[in-house]
Parts: C-alpha cells; sequence; structure tokens
C-alpha cells in the first residue's frame, strides 16, 4: 500500500498537492489513518447493502408490493425462426380465466420499434418473424401462473421460411446488420509476403448467456398525468424512459425510470430490459393497472440475446524470433437478427485483435453478420473478449512452430517502446506497467519451475496431460460511442448533516454505489454512513449513459466528485465570511473537509467548525446545500472513415497464470491453479475490486469452458436453463487462486483517484485456462503443434481434439514405419 | 390445510392449490419476498430454504431444499426456516456474518439462498463437528450458482463461520419448538383448491388410495415432477404423496442384500453406499445438488427411467431387482426388465415401486462409475458408465456394463460384455469388448454431447477401466488414469 507522507496544510506545496489531489492528478493518498476511518477511495468497506442482501431485505424489482389489482404479463413468443405471421387468433386467450388484456402491435399507441441505437427492433413481431422467442403478443392477468397459461391457447399460423443460422454463410452472402468497418496500418501485404514464417488458422468462439440470477422483471405504475412510473431491472434507465415515452407517444418527462439494483446485469441489461417496460407501460396506460412483467428463465434465455459468437480468421507473418511482422485479420460476428448494439460490439472485437501486443503493419476486418436468432448483444468485455482470442491462439500458434515457449512468444510481442501504436493509431501508454505486471507474475507463480514440473509430468503419464500458459490482457476504456462518455450526479446535503448523493450509473452488485458513497465521504471528510445512495431515477440525474464498458466509477464518481467540489467551495467561501468575523479570521486558502469537520489554519491557529454546525450556519444563512455535478472524459475520439484515433481514456492490463490437468482419454479436466495480478491503478476499494477481478475471471473461463450454447436445426436455442447451460459453481473455484492488485502504478491519465476501471478487464484472464488446455493437448504431439481448440472447450471438445491428435501420431508413425 | 411452523411461528394455510410450491406459498401468499426464484427447476439454489424435521432423538434436523420444486404441502407438520428467519433482531446469525465480512455478496440476488445453505452448514456443524473439507464444501454448496463472485469469498464465509459469535435466532430459544412440531404430524388427506393433496402414513393406505384415484400421480421428492407445473404449466391437481408411507421409508437388511424403500432420499442412502458402495457414493456427491439429494429418492430415479438418470446403470451393475406394488399385490423383476423403452418401464396401471433390492457385494467384486459431463458438479450425464466385475484365476467374471445416456434407457452393454466374459483382461479382449460397443449402442446428439463422443467417450471409459485393472493386477505404483477429483 502507498501512502501519503503527513501533508502540512500550511505549506504551498501541501496546497497544490490538494488542488491536484482535488483535480485527479496529484499524489494520492490510498490511506490515511483519518481517511481510513472513513471509508474514502482506497479502503475496503463492504457492498452497501451486504447487510440487506444477507438477511432478504434487499428487494429486487419482484419483491416490491403492488396493489392488490396489479396485473402480471406473460408473452407469446415465436416458436419459429423465420417466416411470415400469417394468423394471430388470440380469441382463446382473451377469454381464458383471469385475463384482463391482450396486446398485440397494433395496439401500440407510438413507436413500434425500439431499436436502441439503430432501428430493427420490432416491440411485437408484425409481419415478419425472425427469431425463434420474438415476442408476438402479450397476456395482462390477475396472476402469474393465469397469464402464463392463457399464452398456451393462442392460435398462431406462421409461414416458415428456411432459418440462416451459420454467420459465416450470411457473411459470404453479405447478409449484415452493419456495414463492414476495416482498420488498416502500414502495409500488411508487404509484411506478410516479407515475413520469415507465417500461420493462417480460423477459429470459433462460443457466445454467452448472461444468466443474470435475476431474469428481466418491471413492475410500470401508471401516473395521474398521461405517464408512467417504471421500475425495472436495467443498465440503461435514460434508454429505457426514451423508448416507453416514444413507445407510448408522450413526452420523456411524463416517464420516470427508477432502478434500485439489479440481480446481476453482466451487459444483458443495457438494451434487453427495455421491450418489457414498454409493454408493461403500454397495459398500464391501456388497464390504470400496476403491471409487472417477469420472464420465466427458459423466456428469458430465448427472447433476449447473448454474447456474439464470433468465426475469426488470422493469417499472420512474423520472424524466426517470432515477433509479428503484419498480418491480415477477419472477424465475423453472429448478430442475430438486428443491429443492437453490434456496431460497437464488433468495433471493439477489432480493437482488440492485438491485446497487448503489437500486431506489425495489420488488416482488421470486421463484418456484422444477421442471423436468426434473439439479437446479439452486451455483454462484459464486448466483443474485445472475441477478439483477444485470435491473437492468443496466434501466440500459442506461433510457439509451436517455432518450438519456443509460448510465454517467452508472448514477452517478445509486447507493445513496446518503437512498437506501441495500435493498429488503429493510438500509442499505448504505461508500457512500464505492462511489462513490470507480467514479469511480477512470472515470478509470483514461479512459471518456469512449473514449466519443468509440467514437462516432466507428461513425460511421465501418457493419460493425464498437466498444461500451464500465462495469458495478459490490455482493455480499452471508454465507450467508443463518445458521446456516452458523460455522467451527471445530484448532491444534497440536508439540515442534519446527512448526505444524499444520486447519479446515472446504475447498481448490479459491482460495488459502484459504495465506490461513489466513497468519493463523496472522502470529499466532504465524512463518515461513509452519513451518505447514502437512494436509487438511480431519471428525474433525478437526466440523459444518463447506460452503466456498461467499465465505465460507472469512472464516469459518475467524477460527476459526484464535481458535485462535491462546487458545494464545498460555496461552503468554504461561506465559512470565509460567515465564521471569519466572529472567531477572528479564517484562512480561506488552506481550507478543508475532514474527520466530520471544517478545519482552516494550522497549528495554533487550527479552527475546526464540525459539519453539523457548517451545514446548519448555512442553511439559515439561505446557502444553496445542492449541487449538481458533470464529467465528460477528456481527450478520446475516434474517425471511422480513416478508422484512426484514440478511441480510449486508457488502457486496463492484467494477466493469469492457469495450470490445468486434463484426462486425454475422456475430455474431463481440472483447474488447479490460477494466479492473477491485475492493473486497476490506485484501487478505489480493494475489496471491491478484487471481487470484480475473481468474479470476472471465473466468469471468463465459464465461457471458455463449460458454457455451452446449443441451437437446434430450426433455430431453437435448446440450452434454455440451468439444467442445460453450464455456468461455473463452487467446484470450479480453483483450489489454489492467488489474486493481487498491481502496486505503485496510478493511472496515467487523471481518473478517480487515479483508479481504474475494474469491471470487465478480468473477464478476459479466463482465456489463460483456455490457454493451458490447449498446451496440455500440444503435449500429446510432443509440442511440436497447437491443436485446434475452439470454445466452449467442454470435455467433448478437449477428448474430440485428443482424439485428433492421437489419430495423426498413429497415422504418422504408420507412413513412417510403412516398407519404402 | 398446511399446518406448519415458519422461523418459529405457527402458520395454517387453507385451500392451498395441490401444485403450489413453497417458494410460491412464501412470496406470493406469505409475503416472504427474500426466498428468491432464479430458475424454478431446481437447479441455481437461489430459493434455497432450510426444512425442519424431527429427527430419531426428537431434535429439529434442518436440511436444503429448492423452495421452487418442492410441494408446499410437504410442509405440513414441518418447521421451514428462510433467510428472513436467522437474524436475532439486528445481531445476524454467523452464516450472514461470515458473508458480510467476507464480502460474499456482489449483486446479492443469489445471497439469500447461499445463506441457508451455509445455515443447514451451521446447524451440523454444531451437531457433530467435522472437518471442512473441500469435498465437503461442495457438497454443501454445489447447488448454489453465484454469477458474480466467482465463490471465493463464499468459500471464505464457509470456512470461517464457526467463528462468529453463535448467535441464535429468536426461535431457537423456545423449547418447545420440536415437540410443536412434532404434533402438527398427522396424518390427513388435505383437500385443496380444485383439486387433493395426500399423503398416506402405511402401504395399505396407499394401495387403496392408488385404487380409488387411478388418476393421481404419485409424488415424493417431486424434484422432476414438479417441473411439469414450473415449467410446462401442467395443472398437478391430484397428487398422492408418499413420502410418509412407513414401508417406502424402510431401509431393510438381509444377509443378501438390502430392500431400499422407493421413498427413501438420497442424502439417507449416504452412510450405506459409504460402506458398502463406495463408488456410488463416491457418485452421490456428483449426483445433483445437496438441495435435490435431500428431497429425491433411489425410486424416483427409477421410476422416471430416464436415459440419462445417474442410479439406474448403477443399479444395473449391481444387478439390483425391483418390487412392485398394486392392486394384484406385490411382484419382483430384475431391473434390467423394468426399462422397456424411452420413460416405458413395466409398471403396471396403478402399479408403484415399493422397493429395489441391491445385492450385498462379495469382496471379490469390483465396482466402478464414472460419469461424464460438461460442469463436475449438479450436472446430468452425458454418459455414464458403471462396471461391476470380479477376477477370478486371472480371467473376468460376472462383467457387467451399464451406460446411461448411450440409448433410450439405461442398458446393460450385452455385446462388450459378452466379449469380456471369461477373458483375461488384456489388451486385445478390450479392443474387442471396444469395437464391440458400437453394436450395444447406437446413441444420439443433443444439448449435452454429439453421438460420435458419446460413442467414443463409452469406449475410452473401457479403455480407463482396462487401465485400472492392469495397475492393479500389476501392483505397480498406480500410473494416474483419471483425475484425482473424479477418482475413487
Amino acid at each position: 500500500m502507498r501512502t501519503l507522507t503527513e501533508l502540512s496544510p500550511a505549506s504551498a506545496k501541501a496546497r497544490a498537492d490538494q488542488q491536484g489531489r482535488n483535480k485527479g492528478d496529484g499524489p494520492l493518498a490510498r490511506e490515511t489513518s483519518d481517511i481510513a476511518r472513513q471509508g474514502a477511495p482506497g479502503t475496503t468497506r463492504a457492498h452497501e447493502s451486504a447487510v440487506k442482501h444477507v438477511t432478504g431485505r434487499a428487494a429486487y424489482i419482484d419483491d416490491l408490493q403492488a396493489p392488490a389489482d396489479a396485473l402480471h404479463v406473460a408473452l407469446g413468443l415465436s416458436p419459429v425462426a423465420h417466416g411470415r405471421l400469417t394468423r394471430l387468433d388470440l380469441e382463446k386467450v382473451k377469454s381464458a380465466p383471469g385475463v384482463v388484456d391482450v396486446i398485440t402491435i397494433v395496439d401500440v399507441p407510438g413507436h413500434t420499434d425500439i431499436g436502441p441505437v439503430f432501428p430493427g427492433d420490432p416491440i411485437f413481431a408484425d409481419d415478419e418473424i425472425s427469431y425463434v422467442g420474438q415476442c408476438l403478443f402479450a397476456v395482462a392477468a390477475e396472476s402469474h401462473q393465469a397469464a402464463r397459461r392463457a399464452v398456451t391457447l393462442a392460435s398462431v399460423e406462421i409461414d416458415e421460411r428456411p432459418a440462416s443460422l451459420d454467420p459465416v454463410a450470411a457473411a459470404e452472402r453479405e447478409e449484415f446488420v452493419r456495414p463492414t468497418h476495416v482498420q488498416q496500418s502500414g502495409d500488411w501485404q508487404a509484411a506478410l509476403s516479407g515475413a520469415a514464417h507465417v500461420i493462417e488458422s480460423e477459429q470459433f468462439v462460443g457466445g454467452q448467456e448472461h444468466f443474470y440470477l435475476e431474469g428481466q422483471a418491471c413492475l410500470v405504475q401508471p401516473t395521474e398525468d398521461e405517464g408512467v412510473i417504471v421500475h425495472t431491472s436495467n443498465q440503461h434507465p435514460s434508454e429505457t424512459q426514451k423508448l416507453v415515452a416514444e413507445v407510448l407517444d408522450i413526452p420523456f418527462h411524463a416517464v420516470t425510470v427508477e432502478m434500485r439494483r439489479m440481480g446481476g446485469g453482466f451487459g444483458g441489461k443495457e438494451t434487453q430490459a427495455s421491450p418489457w417496460a414498454c409493454i408493461a407501460a403500454i397495459i398500464a396506460r391501456r388497464t390504470g393497472r400496476t403491471t409487472r412483467v417477469r420472464l420465466p428463465r427458459a423466456e428469458d434465455m430465448r427472447a433476449t440475446g447473448k454474447r456474439h459468437p464470433f468465426h475469426n480468421r488470422y493469417q499472420l507473418g512474423f520472424d524466426a524470433q517470432g515477433v509479428l511482422q503484419g498480418g491480415d485479420i477477419t472477424v465475423i460476428g453472429d448478430c442475430g437478427y438486428s443491429p443492437d448494439l453490434s456496431e460497437a460490439i464488433v468495433d471493439r472485437a477489432m480493437f482488440h485483435a492485438d491485446n497487448a501486443y503489437s500486431l506489425g503493419s495489420a488488416r482488421v476486418t470486421g463484418h456484422r453478420a444477421k442471423t436468426h436468432t434473439a439479437s446479439n448483444t452486451a455483454f462484459r468485455g464486448f466483443g474485445g473478449p472475441q477478439g483477444m482470442m485470435i491473437i492468443e491462439a496466434a501466440m500459442d500458434d506461433i510457439a509451436r512452430r517455432l518450438g519456443q515457449d509460448p510465454l517467452t512468444i508472448r514477452k517478445r510481442n509486447l507493445y513496446r517502446a518503437g512498437r506501441d501504436v495500435t493498429h488503429y493509431g493510438q500509442p499505448v501508454e504505461q508500457l512500464g506497467l505492462l511489462h513490470d505486471l507480467i514479469a511480477q507474475l512470472e515470478q509470483s507463480s514461479d512459471y518456469w519451475a512449473r514449466r519443468e514440473a509440467v514437462v516432466a509430468h507428461n513425460a511421465r503419464n501418457p493419460i493425464i496431460k498437466k498444461g500451464l500458459a500465462l495469458t495478459p490482457v490490455k482493455f480499452g476504456i471508454s465507450f467508443t460511442a463518445k458521446h456516452l462518455n458523460q455522467a451527471g450526479a445530484l448532491l444534497h446535503v440536508y439540515t442534519d448533516g446527512s448526505v444524499m448523493i444520486n447519479h446515472g450509473g446504475t447498481e448490479m452488485g459491482q460495488g459502484l454505489h459504495t465506490k461513489v458513497c466513497q468519493v463523496v465521504a472522502r470529499e466532504l471528510g465524512l463518515d461513509l454512513e452519513q451518505v447514502r445512495i437512494s436509487a438511480t431515477r431519471t428525474d433525478k440525474v437526466p440523459n444518463t449513459s447506460p452503466t456498461a464498458a467499465s465505465s460507472g466509477a469512472d464516469l459518475n464518481g467524477q460527476a459526484a466528485r464535481d458535485a462535491c467540489l462546487t458545494l464545498k467551495a460555496r461552503l468554504f467561501d461561506f465559512a470565509a465570511e460567515h465564521f471569519g468575523a466572529d472567531r477572528g479570521g479564517l484562512d480561506r486558502e488552506g481550507m478543508r473537509l475532514e474527520a466530520g469537520a471544517l478545519i482552516a489554519g494550522s497549528g495554533e491557529a487550527e479552527r475546526r467548525i464540525p459539519w453539523g454546525e457548517l451545514v446548519q450556519a448555512a442553511y439559515l444563512s439561505r446557502i444553496s446545500l445542492s449541487e449538481k455535478g458533470f464529467y465528460s472524459t477528456p481527450l478520446i475520439h475516434y474517425d471511422r472513415e480513416t478508422a484512426k484515433g484514440r478511441p480510449f481514456y486508457y488502457y486496463a492490463f492484467g494477466a493469469a497464470v492457469a495450470e490445468v490437468s486434463v484426462d486425454t482419454l475422456s475430455g474431463e479436466y481440472l483447474v488447479d491453479r490460477v494466479d492473477i495480478l491485475h492493473d486497476v491503478g490506485d484501487s478505489l476499494n480493494p475489496a471491491i475490486d478484487i471481487g470484480q477481478v475473481e468474479g470476472g475471471f471465473i466468469q471468463g473461463m465459464g465461457w471458455l469452458t463449460s458454457e455451452e450454447l446449443k441451437w437446434n436445426d430450426a433455430g431453437r436455442l435448446v440450452s434454455d436453463g440451468p439444467a442445460t447451460y453450464k455456468i461455473p459453481a463452487f467446484g470450479d473455484l480453483p483450489p489454489v487462486f492467488n489474486v493481487e492488485l498491481m502496486q505503485g502504478h496510478p493511472n496515467s491519465q487523471a481518473s478517480i483517484y487515479r483508479s481504474k476501471a475494474v469491471g470487465e478487464p478480468p473477464f478476459m484472464l479466463g482465456m489463460a485456462v483456455w490457454s493451458a488446455l490447449r498446451d496440455a493437448l500440444s503435449s500429446l504431439v510432443d509440442y511440436r503443434e497447437a491443436p485446434r481448440l475452439d470454445t466452449p472447450a467442454t470435455p467433448e471438445r478437449v477428448l474430440m481434439a485428443a482424439e485428433a491428435l492421437r489419430q495423426r501420431t498413429l497415422a504418422s508413425q504408420e507412413a513412417h514405419h510403412a516398407p519404402a | 390445510m398446511i399446518d406448519f411452523y415458519l422461523n418459529g411461528k405457527r402458520q395454517r394455510c387453507n385451500d392451498v392449490p395441490a401444485d403450489t410450491s413453497i417458494l410460491e406459498l412464501l412470496r406470493t401468499r406469505l409475503g416472504q419476498t427474500g426466498t428468491k426464484e432464479g430458475c424454478a427447476s431446481g437447479d441455481c439454489g437461489a430459493c434455497t430454504v432450510a426444512i425442519g424435521e424431527p429427527g430419531d432423538d426428537g431434535a429439529l434436523r434442518y436440511a436444503a431444499a429448492n423452495g421452487c420444486i418442492t410441494p408446499a404441502h410437504q410442509l405440513d407438520g414441518c418447521h421451514l426456516v428462510t433467510v428472513e428467519g436467522l437474524a436475532r433482531g439486528d445481531a445476524l446469525h454467523p452464516a450472514q456474518a461470515a458473508m458480510v465480512e467476507c464480502h460474499g455478496s456482489q449483486c446479492g440476488f443469489c445471497t439469500p439462498g447461499i445463506v441457508m445453505s451455509l445455515f443447514t452448514l451451521h446447524e451440523e456443524q454444531r451437531r457433530t463437528p467435522t472437518p471442512l473439507s473441500q469435498q465437503r464444501l461442495e457438497e454443501v454448496l454445489g447447488g448454489n450458482l453465484c454469477r458474480c463472485t466467482g465463490y471465493r469469498p463464499i468459500r471464505d464465509a464457509a470456512l470461517s463461520m464457526n467463528d462468529y459469535p453463535d448467535t441464535h435466532p429468536l426461535w431457537a430459544d423456545d423449547p418447545d419448538l420440536a415437540s410443536n412440531v412434532a404434533q402438527l404430524r398427522s396424518a390427513k388427506a388435505s383437500a385443496t383448491r380444485g383439486g387433493h393433496y395426500v399423503a398416506p402414513r402405511d402401504l395399505a393406505a396407499l394401495r387403496k388410495l392408488k385404487a380409488e384415484r387411478p388418476e393421481a400421480r404419485l409424488v415424493a421428492g417431486a424434484t422432476d415432477l414438479w417441473l411439469e407445473t414450473t415449467q410446462q404449466l401442467k395443472a398437478l391437481d391430484d397428487l398422492i404423496d408418499v413420502r410418509q408411507v412407513a414401508e417406502l421409508n424402510a431401509i431393510e437388511e438381509t444377509p443378501q442384500g438390502w430392500w431400499i424403500g422407493a421413498a427413501v432420499t438420497y442424502s439417507r442412502l449416504e452412510p450405506l453406499f459409504e460402506t458398502h458402495f463406495p463408488a456410488f457414493a463416491h457418485l452421490l456427491h456428483r449426483f445433483a445438488s445437496k438441495q435435490i439429494r435431500n428431497r429425491g429418492t433411489l425410486g424416483g430415479n427409477v421410476a422416471n427411467a430416464s436415459p440419462i438418470g445417474d442410479s439406474p446403470p448403477v443399479l444395473l451393475a449391481l444387478d439390483a431387482r425391483v418390487s412392485l406394488d398394486g392392486p394384484d399385490g406385490e411382484r419382483e423383476l430384475p431391473l434390467s426388465d423394468f426399462f422397456l423403452d424411452y420413460k416405458q418401464t413395466a409398471l403396471g396401471a396403478n402399479e408403484f415401486i415399493r422397493a429395489i433390492f441391491m445385492p450385498r457385494p462379495d469382496e471379490a467384486q469390483n465396482l466402478k462409475v464414472w460419469k461424464l459431463s460438461k460442469r463436475r458438479e449438479d450436472d446430468i450425464s452425458a454418459v455414464l458408465g458403471a462396471f461391476a466385475w470380479r477376477l477370478d484365476d486371472g480371467v473376468m467374471r460376472d462383467v457387467r456394463l451399464a451406460f446411461g445416456g448411450m440409448a433410450a434407457i439405461p442398458k446393460r452393454a450385452a455385446a462388450a460384455e459378452a466379449i469380456l466374459e471369461g477373458q483375461a483382461p488384456d489388451d486385445t479382449t478390450f479392443a474387442d469388448a471396444r469395437a464391440a460397443l458400437a453394436q450395444d449402442f447406437q446413441p444420439m446428439s443433443d444439448v449435452r454431447g454429439s453421438a460420435e463422443y458419446r460413442q467414443v467417450a463409452a469406449s475410452n471409459l473401457l479403455e480407463r477401466l482396462r487401465l485400472m485393472i492392469d495397475a492393479d493386477r500389476h501392483a505397480t505404483p498406480q500410473q494416474e488414469v483419471t483425475l484425482h477429483a473424479y477418482a475413487h
């Protein structure tokens, strides 16, 4: 832990430091005794709702009390992937017991397209059916069960057409939801033709179901005006406000969206929480009754989009040392039936096709293939993970080709001085951090000794093979849609001194509210208990961005701090004048809020005014105790025409070492040990950050191992519940799991207290497990080749890869022994 | 009427439909929303509650259950403890306090279920302290999914909760609670709104009810049946609960083996299996989750006749028999004659399984059980192989190779068995046996695996068997043939 040398408030340097700290770019106090007591940033504090979580008092949407006459909605979903809706007879549905209202697209008063960024998402299917699970109609009834049973009485006729389910074929036919984008740096063709070695390969990277434990849910109350109040489990309240208003054809100010907490989001409630709110809002307005929707798990999994599956191809040239010279990379994102966020998601895959390595002269092409499945959407990493899989696969491929350890090849290819600009033109800063981090982990994980042990083990054991891998992460932080990089906050101080902070970010378990409260407590010199966040509400902070792109604390923490700084300045001015006269003058210059008091001067001249007294005095003197804050991220830009710019304010780094044991007869495997070192700059809350790193890693590991989405030939998702879709369980936690935050490297950019975003980057640490599985398999052929291992690398895929390697060995042995 | 105690307070609920789950009763009728619905299929554990029933000593024993697929009527005469019932005023229960201190919750939605699983562990630890091994924790927490934390802080909470002050819930102060609960347990039929839920106490009453109500469904653990209502929206309005039929709850030991009553739960079978069928006991640890094993029954798994049920292949390898009962009296048949076709069994109209006979293994009998699935815990088999044999003067005898996931029914590999029977376990014999599996099985592709994978994996399990026998025979220091977590 870094500590700050004690500030001498009288000195000019201290003032400058303090000012710098206020601006976010001075030396930082990770922990001083005062601040530690206050639960300020840099200290470990429990999640603000922890006690409510463990006692069952934390309320989620379906726990909210509603009037006895509240309606429950169930949805009629398409059983067919592609076709034309020729008949929709809902008479029996309407007359079913308990049914109050049934709506289809003709009952929508306003907009019928609720596409979040680009059009293409009808609230109900009109004519064209585009996927199994698409919403055809909605039923409102007196109970959840009555509504669900009524849905089954519908008579639906669809003129079924062949479904397009293969994104590669779709790309060949140029069936895209958005235009192809190409990034290019240098002469990639010359680099390829001039390279000593070339590898060419392809991979399939599977999608992922969010499996937030709380399914999609909302509760809508009609207001006395033409509007509604929407309670929703939702990462983007402002967008839901907009869409609900447009669907109802009413002004935005008639819709208030409130969001207290989600039972998990992970990206799945960024755009895809809105449709249910729109449907409930229509019914609430039609009936005048409170209306609730919650999707049963199987319907949730069929109706909503997932992480995009990707097909990646790469052709890369490298020199005798294994250093990349350049190449050509193509990614095809399987977007499902509509654009949703796929433009930005495939962009992010392209932005991360380099991961932590310089590609040299490269072309990166990204296609957005249209298929007849649910519209794939945001999911922790937002395409970045799928892009990184290319270059991590290539690192292993190169190592096998040259007979080198994969770590050696990875280190040779890291961004370094002279090779420090990405293929989209952004310089990679903090190269020292990247190299230090990998060197530290290499040592702390005892990589090379364990490599020897693994090789020795594998020489002794024909069946059980061990694998080891270190993979880095470099992840760009900022929304690539520039306008989203803004945030607002609203700060209220009440006359008892208690503080309420509202901001545009949403709490989904990541500890955002805890961190923002810590920021406010620190700025105002208060105990954390004196600061509270109620809920995220569109009538408190308007026009907010989604809580996504790992940006929650970066943006909203800064906005909250901005509000605090303005209010502080006002209180200091007031105090200097108000308390100055009768107390012999207060030094405005050195004023600060600390330990529950305003402190002015130092030593003998130090004066303390307790926070409560200050607030009371300000109120009686008619000084406003409320303030708004705002923040917009500096520096960032990206030009789609030239495919160049600085889309990211900064990069977050990390690395993981995984060791696995693989049973090559059955395909079963175990993750024996994982070591992680991750960069969060100067941590705002180490416990919460460690929680994000560990949880992200396990989720990333699940994506690449056990979590397999399967659709049948008719386009119906058959892995539609936890019985068939396997997220990691308790026993998948590695028995040895060493997780550390990188110390001593504050963010080089002026982020909130020099911290770094932590939501998404650790997800990609899971790649170490996949690479270790490949390493273990590679031992079957004496490390001469890296087997193709598509993901998720289920026991089935691992076994089939092992079988293929064994067959090839047998064949080559036979060929070798055959008479000439 | 359902007459039970909820967090120490008596509850009487009238007119509860037969197919109401505990979760539904809590959330919609009693306004207790701390218990969450994550999947309504018994797979995620967010709805975990603790059901207290009097043990042999009269004290209440608390077992975790999935509220979403446990019939509310099964609460009759029980003490239900939910997440709302653990704290003593503001003082948290050790399971709760440890979860807070260890940062064990992030989004918090799975947390009530995890706290309840930890509570049952804490209760057991108070009664009989045992070392908290990784395996022990996996048994307790394997049925609770968390999508946020990655489980490390939850493991820390489980390991540290005994260090916290042993704060009892208020209801634990009531010395009469156990006897009050016991007094509620009376045999009575419960007429429900628009249906019937009846829980007979003996075989005669069960036979009579089954004859009177031929359409009624039998329910024990409900761990599969209840999905018909939560997932397929079927009405289950006429149910006969066999959980309390004395004869179906007996484990009867004879010199030849054990008759296991059809309503005996997996959790109750654990000690017997640990002693006599360690390979089966090892499978149990990976068999669904603790919540399911506390409710699910061996009879239910057999009657269900799923091709991917975990116990039937093992029972086939053990040459188990079933005793059927019904209006025409009892009859007994080998289990291998019980499974006819996909979900078709030899059960006649109004017949039910009374008990399953597991022959006592002699010392020479070997049993290996290997389950292949995407996830080690709480998953359904892609392929399950159960192999029994003995070595007699260097040749294999009484070879029984049973598989799940390879055919429409749990089935023995007759052709492969015939090749191994009476032969030495050498390479060529096993190679022939592996090839013969192609005659025995033509598996299908589904969500859990492709036909090709199943065929290769089943064949490789026989190779694993050969390697193990080989290592045993030559008493060589055993080369690693399986992963330690899968070995037994």
